[in-house]
């Protein structure tokens, strides 16, 4: 255990204080002891910077389960420790807005913090480790998290439903992602991420390639909100602001992006990778924005966007693997989008948790997030106002703020894709940047949508709930001003970041395409000339602005009055004919008749059965070893088929008794013959008194009925039951053949050896039940004596009433 | 030998199952009886008929008959007993409280 693993467990341990803390030191705000600990983890992993950027890495080895390959190896390099910066950092700035968000005598803060830190702990974990299958304990850790936390409010029934959706979805992809990660290890027999790296040619030659990268990716999409599984952040918004900016913008659904760069090294350099990430993150940030544009919450337009900008971080990822397929020579031209997803990353992060942070403040202050009833608050929240215009604008993509710089860099990578020449990009190649120039043309529209309906326009307090709105208190705007203090530093001297945290991580994602010793070419700047990037910009502020002019012409259509997401109603049609559809699966299936039953459940057998010695083709039946009939021996088993046989045709109760009882005593009999005296003498006991007990009952019983069955369903009956009795016969062969075949010795010669010597007894089976299997017997005992209970009191209790037996 | 009881014990089974599927309590108790018959002679089947002398140390044999499967045919044989038992008051109860022995008749209940 080194400091670096209790980096990861410190958050679990916290989070099993925090009841007590709460319970215990009520006067103080809970969130002030949470506080601590990401301050501290978060100078704690400051400390890293100069060794990450020197191109070093840690990895600490702990052993878990090494016979399955399990290991918990922490792992940090650059992107490791950009990531564990974010969690931290945006977790102590979280933190210290959730003091003064939620209210200490309202709330039930344990909860609250203890999801938190566990969220905290399992994302660090995830970030942090090098094996696979802790990365998908942690994975699916913060995937429970966070439904605890979408649900904190548990009483509203949307919260629920958020909760439940977002399980579903990230639970399934995770689960898929669990698939993948074990085909990889068929493929590369570990489960180690530097070990897969290391071996990714094989990776590559196998037929399990593309299998094990889909299942993969399902894990990444689900988990990053990528089209179509997006629908689940937009409810997740039902959980309280701090969550929302902390989990779902900054963190937890950026790990699908964390898995999709880590694993670049991996999969990266083949077509499908390539095609897939790159048309998904399109795809994603063309959507999200589209939607965005139609939400009336403004927590519901950040949501979607965020979903488009973490499509637009997805496609760069996609553009920048295919360093890996070149290898060498002009590598600036691919490890452009790489640089611009994780400077977009780190941007995002920062004005998105300024802007949620903002939107908490509104939604505090007035009692609504609805942009049809909010207007005018500029004059009203000063700060926030100026906090949410510096966050927007770096959204839209505007100098001097650190949003236009990712953006144009943005532009670069997919201009740069046009010039690959692999993958027939040359035919399709000029659609991704014009894809990405439309979506950035919505993207800057709903920024300005949402300033201008939120803070200009007149301010009517009769449309909310509340008397007075003014300013949030101080402690509440710390936090979202460091951030929009940062799209400022970050937008004006992009390169404190350049060489310190983006180019390490850019080394993480592509490893293997630098010689040691060398760096990759991080240059930011906000002027490259008249590029064609600039010219996208123009194109997509003008065309913004001129959709922005004519909105009004908009705001009656169709498109912009709905809001649900298309996807919505195939989730929620498709989750109830799920349940319908299991339901009338039970109920076909299940009918309470004995009869249904029996024929599902023997159909199988037969089925399965005959499938099985057809397969194995009935060992070996010609070398049975039999022993000769005697003649009279024909005699017996003719009167017992007889008497077995018949039994279906009788209508008559006594002569039903009757003929049982006689195959019973045949069977008494034929145990006589097969030289087994105790079987008899107890057979012919229990036999007799069977009879007695039916004969007891029946006289309580109706008289049989001849039972008119449809010819149809009397066939099903026999071929059913004909077909199960051949594969006992069958069945029976097959072992008796085998038995003589392997010819092992039989443990019955212990007891013939021993059971003189050792019980003093001459009857071996007696000496078996009663001496070394004693114990097995008295438990048999000990069923009877409660079958006998059972027995008398069914007799003799008389239930009250109209209850059921 | 084994054969002949291989084909005697199919036919027992195929007569239990058909007789677990009709419509009357009793012929399913019947079945049950049957059924731990079928079960207990293939026990004995599958090891092998009459080789050798019954497993008593004082007939002073060469070869036995395998005691094993004996003793796990007795105990089979008791506690199926216990089997038949309790489902045949059950099925007097059942008659006793539903007023019929009918199967089809006494599918599903209030709590369903």
């Amino acid at each position: 255990m080194t400091l670096l693993h209790w980096a990861v467990l410190l958050p679990f341990i916290a989070a099993i204080l925090i009841p007590f803390l709460y319970k215990y030191l009520k006067r103080i705000h809970t969130g002030w002891f949470v506080l601590v600990l990401p301050l501290v983890l978060f100078v704690y992993f400051l400390s890293f910077i100069p060794k990450t950027s020197s191109g070093e890495v840690i990895l600490n080895n702990l052993n878990w389960v090494p016979s399955l390959g399990i290991n918990f190896n922490v792992y940090l390099d650059g992107l490791s420790l950009l990531f564990a910066l974010l969690i931290t950092g945006i977790g102590s700035l979280v933190v210290l807005y959730s003091i003064y968000y939620l209210s200490k005598h309202k709330e039930k803060l344990n909860n609250f913090y203890v999801y938190l830190l566990m969220f905290m702990g399992a994302m660090l974990g995830v970030v942090l480790s090098d094996n696979l299958i802790v990365i998908y304990v942690f994975w699916e850790l913060t995937s429970i998290a966070s439904s605890l936390l979408i649900s904190y409010w548990y009483t509203r029934e949307k919260s629920v439903y958020g909760a439940l959706k977002s399980m579903y979805i990230t639970v399934f992809g995770g689960l898929s992602m669990l698939g993948g990660f074990s085909l990889l290890y068929v493929i590369a027999g570990t489960f180690s991420i530097r070990e897969l790296i290391a071996n990714a040619d094989l990776v590559m030659a196998s037929s399990l390639f593309i299998p094990a990268m889909i299942l993969v990716l399902l894990g990444a999409f689900t988990k990053s909100a990528q089209f179509p599984f997006h629908i689940w952040l937009p409810d997740a918004m039902e959980a309280p602001t701090p969550v929302s900016a902390y989990l779902h913008s900054a963190t937890m659904v950026k790990a699908g992006i964390y898995l999709v760069a880590r694993l670049t090294g991996v999969f990266g350099g083949s077509p499908e990778w390539f095609w897939i990430i790159t048309i998904a993150g399109l795809v994603t940030l063309t959507w999200g924005s589209i939607s965005a544009v139609r939400q009336k919450d403004l927590k519901g337009i950040l949501a979607y966007s965020t979903v488009s900008q973490l499509g637009l971080i997805m496609s760069l990822l996609g553009a920048g693997s295919a360093a890996f397929y070149f290898q060498d020579g002009d590598n600036a031209l691919y490890m452009t989008a790489i640089l611009a997803a994780v400077f977009h990353l780190i941007n995002h992060a920062t004005f998105k948790g300024s802007l949620f942070m903002a939107a908490g403040i509104i939604d505090h202050e007035t009692g609504t997030r609805d942009i049809r009833k909010l207007g005018g608050l500029m004059t009203v929240l000063p700060v926030t106002a100026t906090i949410s215009l510096i966050g927007l604008a770096s959204m839209a993509g505007l100098p001097p703020f650190n949003g236009f710089l990712s953006k144009e860099l943005f532009f670069t990578g997919m201009l740069n894709v046009t010039e690959y020449g692999i993958f027939n990009l040359e035919t399709f190649g000029f659609i991704i940047p014009v894809i990405a120039w439309i979506a950035s043309v919505f993207t800057f529209l709903y920024c300005i949508l949402m300033f201008s309906k939120t803070f200009m326009g007149k301010f009517d307090i009769s449309k909310l709930k509340v008397k007075h709105v003014h300013e949030a208190p101080v402690g509440m705007l710390i936090s979202p001003v460091i951030l929009a203090a940062l799209v400022i530093l970050f937008g004006l001297f992009p390169n404190l970041l350049a060489y310190s945290l983006i180019e390490p991580a850019m080394a993480a994602i592509a490893p293997g395409i630098l010689s040691p010793g060398e760096f990759f070419d991080v240059h930011i700047s906000h002027w490259h000339g008249f590029s064609p990037e600039l010219w996208m910009t123009f194109g997509v502020v003008i065309l913004g602005i001129l959709l922005f002019m004519t909105f009004k012409k908009w705001e009656n259509t169709a498109f912009y009055r709905g809001e649900q997401d298309l996807f919505n109603y195939a989730y929620d049609y498709g989750f109830d004919g799920f349940i319908k559809g299991s339901q009338w699966l039970t109920r076909i299936q299940m009918t309470g008749r004995l009869r249904d039953y029996f024929i599902y459940m023997n159909t199988f057998i037969i089925l399965i059965m005959a499938y099985t010695m057809y397969r194995y083709s009935l060992p070996a039946i010609q070398s049975l070893d039999l022993s000769p009939i005697p003649v009279y021996f024909w005699l017996v088993i003719l009167v017992f088929v007889c008497s077995i046989v018949i039994i279906p045709f009788i209508n008559n109760r006594v002569a039903l008794i009757i003929t049982t009882g006689v195959s019973g005593f045949i069977v008494a009999l034929l145990f006589v013959l097969f030289r087994a005296p105790d079987l008899a003498l107890t057979q012919l006991l229990i036999e007799s008194v069977s009879v007695i007990l039916f004969m007891l009952v029946f006289y309580h019983l109706p008289k049989l009925k001849k039972v008119k069955t449809p010819p149809k369903m009397k066939a099903v009956k026999l071929i059913i039951s004909v077909g199960f009795g051949l594969m006992i016969t069958l069945g029976s062969l097959s072992v008796f053949s085998m038995g003589q075949e392997v010819n092992f010795d039989s443990i019955s010669e212990y007891y013939v050896e021993n059971s003189k010597e050792e019980a003093g007894g001459y009857n071996i089976v007696n000496v078996i039940l009663v001496d070394f299997r004693g114990l097995d017997t008295m438990l048999e005992i000990l069923v009877v004596s409660m079958a006998v209970l059972t027995v008398v009191s069914l007799i003799r209790l008389r239930f009250k009433g109209s209850e059921d037996i | 030998m084994e054969l002949l009881m291989s084909i005697v014990i199919g036919i027992i089974f195929s007569v239990t199952i058909y007789l677990f599927m009709s419509k009357n309590l009793l012929r399913v108790v019947a079945a049950t009886l049957l059924l731990s018959h079928g079960v207990h002679l293939l026990l004995i089947t599958m090891s092998g008929l009459q080789r050798g002398a019954a497993p008593i140390l004082s007939f002073d044999a060469d070869a036995y008959t395998d005691p094993l499967p004996q003793a796990l045919v007795l105990t089979a044989i008791v506690i199926s007993f216990g089997v038949t038992a309790i489902l045949l008051v059950m099925s007097y109860r059942t008659y006793k409280v539903h007023k019929t022995d009918d199967l089809e008749e006494l599918r599903g209940s209030a709590d369903e």
